[in-house]
């Protein structure tokens, strides 16, 4: 199995996904070539997210899906236990994590790869993709993000 | 800077009557009823009549999810009361849910209204009937067909489809930074539970313990059952008049001081700044901008309690104690109680007495500058009132004075 990427379809819980769009497809998708993406600005080098027609620091249209090294910190987190939809294990853990090159920059997610109560604020984790094939359209690659030994990347 | 002025525009404007209709958890009434109960209440209790008023504002107007979110829509209240109007307007891209109170207040001072009825209805209880919380979320029954657009985009794939979950790691990172614990935010579930013992009005009655509070179940850490209001039926409405009008009202009405509607920061919960404060940081801020008094002339003050840290963030936002102070502040329960230097909800807050959704604090908070609280009312007979409602990237408070 290629690193971060989970079994088969088949094996995985009911999960709601998202309505890909041209503005957001290269962040849903982008998980295909093993690196998270955000859009970021060719003139200031501003990542934007969620995605937006237009660079909030200099109003320039001129706006590529850029990979990052999917490091990030756990800014918090909660442990979920309460079954709001099926599908997932309980509990669960519901983290916001600050993406490494740009910290304002955050994500809601899911922790996995460690029990629950082993989360913490400060935790470092990196991105791992849960791939969800579509017939119908995009491929769509969830960002999750599990611990990593606090080292250079791997 | 304080630029308070006469000349601002909320001055110009009063809180003349309020009205509630009956609340429960599950009601089953038609909830158009239950919002005109309401509205034909706070009407009355002005000593006006359904001529006189001529602005209709709610919140959040017309909405079809999350189930019984939205009890009646502006035009369904404009037309059952046959009103004539100068001026109406509903939404909820607003400063929470006192938004639809403020931008009232804009009306009269503006002049396009003299008499404005303000609503917020809700039947979430019954709407959800037994099929809990859950049914309400967006997605659920859905099927795998269903695609998550817009502000949900963002978190319901990743399983947190609930407010719940969003507080909840605001809670999370307060008490990571500040030292912050649970014995310390129980409190404003056991003081909500305390005085909705004297509400006759409060949906939950029965004594709680902190023994009971620490043997709920854990909805999403670091919040129990306790700390999460409960879908209820119900309505609430007041009426905004202007003060040069007074001459038309039963009593003599609450003056609106001050309204605090600013949010400076990202409207996202997981872009915001700073994850230890909220939109009530620049709500709460921006109100003390419009008014010569301060913090320590608040006599009562009813916070919103959608999730208990909610109240906790007010009272920090507002400046009651500093940023991170919150929970010291509040341990023991002592200093918020009723007979305490900052009585909160002395209704119960939403946590018992009923998820009216905002417009309950400021029902409450006209209550006590009325001393018609009965036995809940805070001694003392308090002068100046703060209302604010809303969590997370919406938020808008109120400062009120009995004149």
């Amino acid at each position: 199995m290629l690193d971060g990427v989970p079994a088969e379809m088949s094996e995985l819980p009911f999960r709601i996904l998202p309505e890909v769009t041209e503005l957001n497809r290269s962040f849903w998708t982008s998980g295909s070539s093993g690196a998270l993406h955000f859009l970021a600005c060719d003139d200031c080098g501003y990542m934007v997210h969620p995605p937006a027609p237009v660079c909030p620091r200099d109003l320039s249209k001129k706006l590529t899906p850029r990979p990052v090294s999917g490091r990030a910190t756990v800014a918090t987190f909660t442990i979920n236990h309460q079954p709001w939809m099926p599908g997932p294990e309980l509990p669960y853990v519901v983290a916001i994590v600050e993406i490494e090159e740009q910290p304002s920059l955050r994500l809601t997610t899911n922790i996995v790869g460690c029990a629950p109560e082993e989360v913490s604020v400060g935790m470092q984790v990196r991105v791992v993709f849960e791939h969800r094939p579509d017939p119908d359209g995009d491929d769509i690659w969830i960002p999750l993000f599990e611990p990593r030994s606090d080292g250079p990347a791997r | 800077m304080t630029q308070s002025s006469d000349e601002q525009i909320e001055k110009r404007s009063c809180i003349s009557g309020i009205g509630q209709s009956e609340i429960g958890r599950r009601l089953y009434r038609d909830p158009l009823e239950l919002t005109l109960d309401a509205c034909i209440a706070a009407i009355a209790d002005a000593g006006l009549t359904p001529r006189d008023i001529d602005g209709l504002s709610t919140y959040p107007g017309m909405a079809a999810t999350p189930p019984g979110f939205s009890g009646a829509h502006a035009t369904q209240v404009h037309d059952a009361l046959r009103l004539e109007l100068g001026w109406y307007g509903s939404g909820i891209e607003t400063s929470g849910q006192l938004g639809s109170v403020v931008n009232a207040c804009l009306a009269v001072g503006a002049g396009l209204a003299n008499h404005v009825l303000c609503f917020r209805s809700v039947w979430e209880g019954s709407a959800q009937g037994s099929k809990g919380r859950k049914s309400a979320m967006a997605g659920a029954g859905r099927g795998g067909g269903f695609r998550a657009s817009g502000i949900m985009e963002w978190t319901l794939p990743f399983y947190a489809p609930s407010a719940a979950v969003w507080v909840a790691m605001f809670a999370q990172r307060h008490f990571h930074q500040y030292g912050t614990t649970r014995e310390q935010l129980a409190q404003i579930a056991l003081n909500g539970r305390r005085n909705a013992q004297l509400n006759p009005a409060a949906i939950y009655r029965e004594p709680m313990t902190i023994d009971d509070y620490f043997n709920a179940r854990i909805i999403s850490t670091p919040f129990c059952l306790f700390d999460c209001d409960v879908p209820a039926d119900g309505a609430t409405a007041v009426i905004v008049s202007r003060r040069e009008r007074a001459g038309d009202l039963r009593r003599r009405p609450i003056r609106v001081e001050a309204v605090g509607t600013a949010l400076r920061g990202r409207p996202s919960w997981d872009q915001f700044d700073d994850l230890s404060t909220m939109a009530n940081r620049d709500a709460a801020a921006h109100l003390w901008t419009r008014t010569d008094l301060r913090p320590t002339d608040v006599d009562v003050a009813q916070l919103y309690d959608g999730f208990s840290f909610l109240t906790l963030s007010w009272i920090e936002a507002l400046g009651f104690c500093p940023i991170g102070e919150g929970g010291r502040f509040i341990e023991g329960g002592g200093r918020i109680a009723r007979d305490g230097e900052l009585p909160i909800n002395t209704h119960g807050g939403q946590l018992s007495a009923g998820r009216l959704h905002g417009y309950g604090f400021l029902h409450e908070a006209c209550v006590q500058l009325w001393h018609e609280g009965g036995d809940r009312q805070v001694a003392n007979r308090p002068e100046v009132a703060v209302a604010a409602a809303g969590g997370g990237n919406t938020c808008g408070c109120m400062l009120l004075v009995r004149e």
